[in-house]
């Protein structure tokens, strides 16, 4: 990596006290990034600028919300129907929140199915896991700011789970309502945290950033980058690539926006929120349904703990147990290309993801009862029990010994079709 | 900026010239659009700022003038500000009128402040730092000059509503209005 | 105490709703005329909607949420707003003396109410409540089709077997299969200003269509601008990948 010498005086001059441009370059032109990403690798950029509208509709919408369970639902259908644009901007956020765990949700599969979590990458991965985290807890209580009836009723049952904490359930339950039922003061510090989180989640993302930079790009062979011959400049290369996935995304995020702007959301939010009437169906949205199924999936108590606190432990743990991922792994080898059994099992996995989805999606009857159960049960077993064994029995095929030897003789299965 | 350095990037002037005219031409066509796109998508964000359609309903106010007796004020709220409304005596159009305009540090003559005679409608804001002139009910001190008179540093307002004294710069300011019928007022 | 109550409340939304044996169906699939990207409210169903509103719905039903000045986004002058606004008396004050008066509605008012709070309109319906329609189809599942399967399937008797409550009617289409609300809609109920005969499909068709447009008032301004903002993206996109090929291209 060379030093850049700025010719523009007064870039010079800033540069020499503030290195801003020396910085940009190495972090964003000269970065050394691996020759051989595929698409699957847009995710993460793409994440980084649904991120940044989310924010900035955001605040354009805090401008005219108003915080209070009385005027919460009118104001924002005043959003929606008299500030200008105001439609625009509410459902740029909204379907955006969707846009940005779809995307999320794609960044994470990746780095499980081609081991990206794995050494020395595995702060990169916590950090990330804790984004997650942040970002379910926005999306939650953002739902509840236009105060329709699922907001109310989904902010009821998940503050609720926290009263199956032994001892103490009640008193935090009532900490965080600031009084004995969802109502105005809970209203007001969801609104405060939900401007809040974000800029927290952006500071996250900031550190992930920075440990992806210690140690670069993994890829889809798993291998380290070693010389230049395995690694091309960030710039033109992967800015252009991203741009280009930009668009494709936009054109799907558009399309959501201005044609079906309702279509994952449920229509009970469109009925202002009523403390004596519950929903017949209460469902959170699509991508929280998982760890909804999950939640649910525990019918029955275990020894003497009540089957309320295992569904909610379960539940946390489903995210949770992604924090040891990086130590539950044994396997010599990173990318599932070279890992002929995990392979197998890694759809299995996805596959067990869209059936909770869908369990999470549905009320809990019928078959719908043991199908969640069994689709909890692989979930936790993929992770916790088939990750460290397969690492073990498995007999992965010849990794390559560089990304460059590698792409020259074309066996990478995942090059660039161009 | 600083020579492209990397192998990679060496390559990318090596090649033949037609190519790169035409990557210049799709590169500056390409980045011009996506400029053009960003610079639209703001539009919908700063409009959002602007007066939203339930405000610009109430940008103007319609008053019957029906009650108001000879010589009484009203004050009405219009766009969030205070809007005097008086109904004048002879008198007071008398003197207005005969009021030289060499004695107006603001000089305009009452014809044109009042478009009937009888209604001087003004805006009911001292020129001077934003305070209510007092004057509009009937125990009020109105001013040396028997208009309004603006408490906070002595500003006063004749019959027309022009400053006399004081240190305000210019008369108070006069609203769009329009009569819709001999007794509607439309302000705004 | 309070935890027995918590305790119970999430039991019951956790293990929630047992399934519900009087499941209403999913109503028929209209062609309506907003339907699609090209979609837009067809004015003269419209305007009629409002009658059916204004004369029938209304004796019970708010629409909070619109005021008499939307209706000049489809088409109504100012001075058909001002006399549509001037049939409705609305509450307003307090006056001087602290008391509150009525007076005739105006273009920037919501449509006026007409039950003073809920309390009010329970006490007038035998106890139910006539929801506000100010965003009726968009709160229901295919709501513009529900409306009117809703408006037109009432049946005079209820099938052998279903236990009908006191005073509700049978709805093959509201959810529980019983309503409090009596058929709202009868053979020329209303008269239309345009002549067309008020059939109670008509006017089914013609009130779900304002309604619709009650709901989503920005559908059309929405489409529009939708359709542009994709056919630039598009074309910038295709720009972006033929770019981005070229650029690649050097490296192989």
């Amino acid at each position: 990596m060379s030093q850049p010498t700025w010719k523009n005086p007064i870039v010079a001059w800033i540069d020499y006290r503030l290195p801003i441009f020396t910085f940009t370059h190495h972090e964003l032109v000269d970065y050394p990034t691996p020759r051989n990403l595929n698409y699957w690798w847009n995710f993460g950029s793409l994440a980084g600028v649904v991120l940044v509208i989310m924010i900035v509709t955001g605040i354009y919408l805090a401008m005219h919300y108003t915080p209070h369970t009385d005027y919460a639902f009118a104001s924002v259908e005043r959003i929606m129907r008299d500030v200008n644009y105001g439609w625009l901007i509410r459902y740029l956020h909204m379907n955006g929140g969707s846009i940005f765990f779809a995307v999320v949700y794609i960044h994470l599969l990746r780095g499980l199915y081609y081991g990206s979590y794995k050494a020395p990458r595995e702060i990169l991965w916590i950090i990330g896991v804790l984004i997650i985290f942040c970002m379910m807890a926005t999306s939650f209580m953002g739902y509840v700011l236009p105060w329709g009836q699922m907001s109310f009723w989904a902010a009821t049952v998940i503050t609720n789970l926290f009263s199956a904490v032994p001892l103490v359930g009640e008193e935090i339950v009532n900490w965080l309502w600031g009084g004995f039922s969802v109502a105005n003061p809970t209203l007001n510090r969801f609104y405060a945290l939900h401007f809040l989180l974000p800029f927290v989640i952006f500071a996250l993302v900031f550190l992930h950033l920075w440990a992806l930079h210690v140690h670069k790009s993994n890829n889809p062979l798993g291998v380290e980058m070693s010389g230049d011959a395995d690694s091309i400049p960030f710039h033109p290369y992967y800015t252009i690539k991203d741009t280009f996935g930009l668009g494709v995304l936009l054109v799907v995020y558009f399309g959501f926006t201005f044609f079906a702007p309702n279509v994952l959301g449920e229509p009970d939010n469109y009925i202002e929120a009523n403390p004596l009437v519950t929903p017949s169906h209460i469902v959170p949205e699509w991508y929280l349904t998982p760890f909804y199924a999950v939640l649910r999936a525990i019918t029955f108590d275990i020894w003497f703990i009540p089957a309320k606190l295992i569904g909610v432990v379960a539940m946390f743990a489903s995210i949770g147990v992604l924090f040891f991922l990086p130590w539950l792994d044994t396997s010599p080898v990173r990318s599932a290309t070279f890992r002929p059994v995990y392979k197998q099992f890694f759809w299995l996995f996805v596959i067990d993801c869209v059936v909770l989805w869908y369990v999470g999606a549905n009320p809990p009857e019928g078959w719908f009862i043991p199908l969640g159960q069994f689709a909890t049960a692989y979930y936790f077993f993929f992770l916790v029990i088939l990750i460290p064994l397969i690492g073990f029995f498995e007999r992965p095929r010849a990794v390559p010994d560089s990304i460059a030897s590698a792409v020259t003789a074309g066996a990478d299965p995942h090059r660039e079709q161009s | 900026m600083t020579e492209p350095d990397s192998a990679a990037a060496a390559a990318l002037d090596a090649g033949d010239e037609a190519g790169d005219e035409r990557r210049d031409f799709l590169l500056i066509a390409t980045s011009v659009i996506g400029a053009t796109g960003t610079a639209l998508a703001l539009w919908p964000f700063i409009d959002t700022m602007n007066p939203s359609a339930d405000v610009l309903a109430l940008a103007s106010t319609e008053i019957d003038l029906l009650p108001i007796e000879e010589g009484q004020s009203i004050t009405i709220v219009w766009r969030g500000k205070p809007v005097f409304v008086r109904r004048r005596t002879a008198a007071e159009i008398e003197e207005a009128r005969a009021t030289s305009l060499d004695a107006l540090p603001d000089p305009e003559t009452d014809e044109a402040r009042a478009e009937k005679p009888e209604w001087l409608i003004l805006v009911g804001i001292c020129t001077h730092l934003g305070c209510i002139p007092l004057g509009q009910k009937s125990g009020d001190p109105r001013g040396e000059f028997g208009g309004w008179f603006c408490p906070c540093h002595g500003s006063h307002y004749d019959t027309s509503g022009r400053i006399r004294k004081g240190p305000a710069p210019e008369n108070l300011a006069r609203p769009p209005y329009a009569f819709l019928d001999e007794t509607t007022l439309k302000i705004g | 105490m309070v935890g027995r109550i918590l305790g119970a409340a999430v039991a019951a939304v956790i293990a929630v709703t047992t399934a519900n044996a009087a499941e209403a169906p999913r109503a028929p699939g209209q062609e309506w005329s907003f339907d699609g990207i090209f979609g837009t409210y067809d004015r003269n169903a419209l305007r009629r909607g409002l009658t059916v509103y204004t004369s029938v719905c209304g004796a019970c039903h708010s629409l909070d949420l619109v005021a008499y000045r939307h209706l000049g986004a489809v088409g109504y002058t100012e001075d058909e707003i001002k006399a549509i606004a001037a049939e409705f008396e609305v509450e307003d004050g307090p006056d001087e003396d602290g008391e509150m008066f009525s007076r005739a509605a105006l273009p920037a008012d919501a449509f006026a109410a007409p039950f003073p709070n809920e309390q009010a309109a329970r006490a007038a319906n035998s106890g139910t409540y006539p929801p506000d329609l100010s965003l009726i189809t968009k709160a229901r599942k295919h709501g513009a089709d529900y409306l009117y399967a809703m408006l037109i399937e009432y049946r005079d008797e209820a099938p052998d077997g279903f236990e009908l409550l006191d005073g509700m009617y049978y709805n093959e289409y509201f959810p529980g299969r019983q309503i409090a609300m009596p058929p709202p809609l009868f053979e020329d109920g209303v008269k239309y200003a345009d002549g067309t005969k008020a059939t109670v499909a008509q006017m089914a068709w013609d009130v779900t269509t304002f309604l619709a447009w009650a709901a989503e008032p920005e559908m059309e301004e929405r489409k529009r601008l939708g359709i542009k903002v994709l056919i630039f993206v598009l074309v910038l996109t295709a720009m972006l990948y033929a770019l981005k090929r070229q650029i690649w291209s050097r490296l192989h």
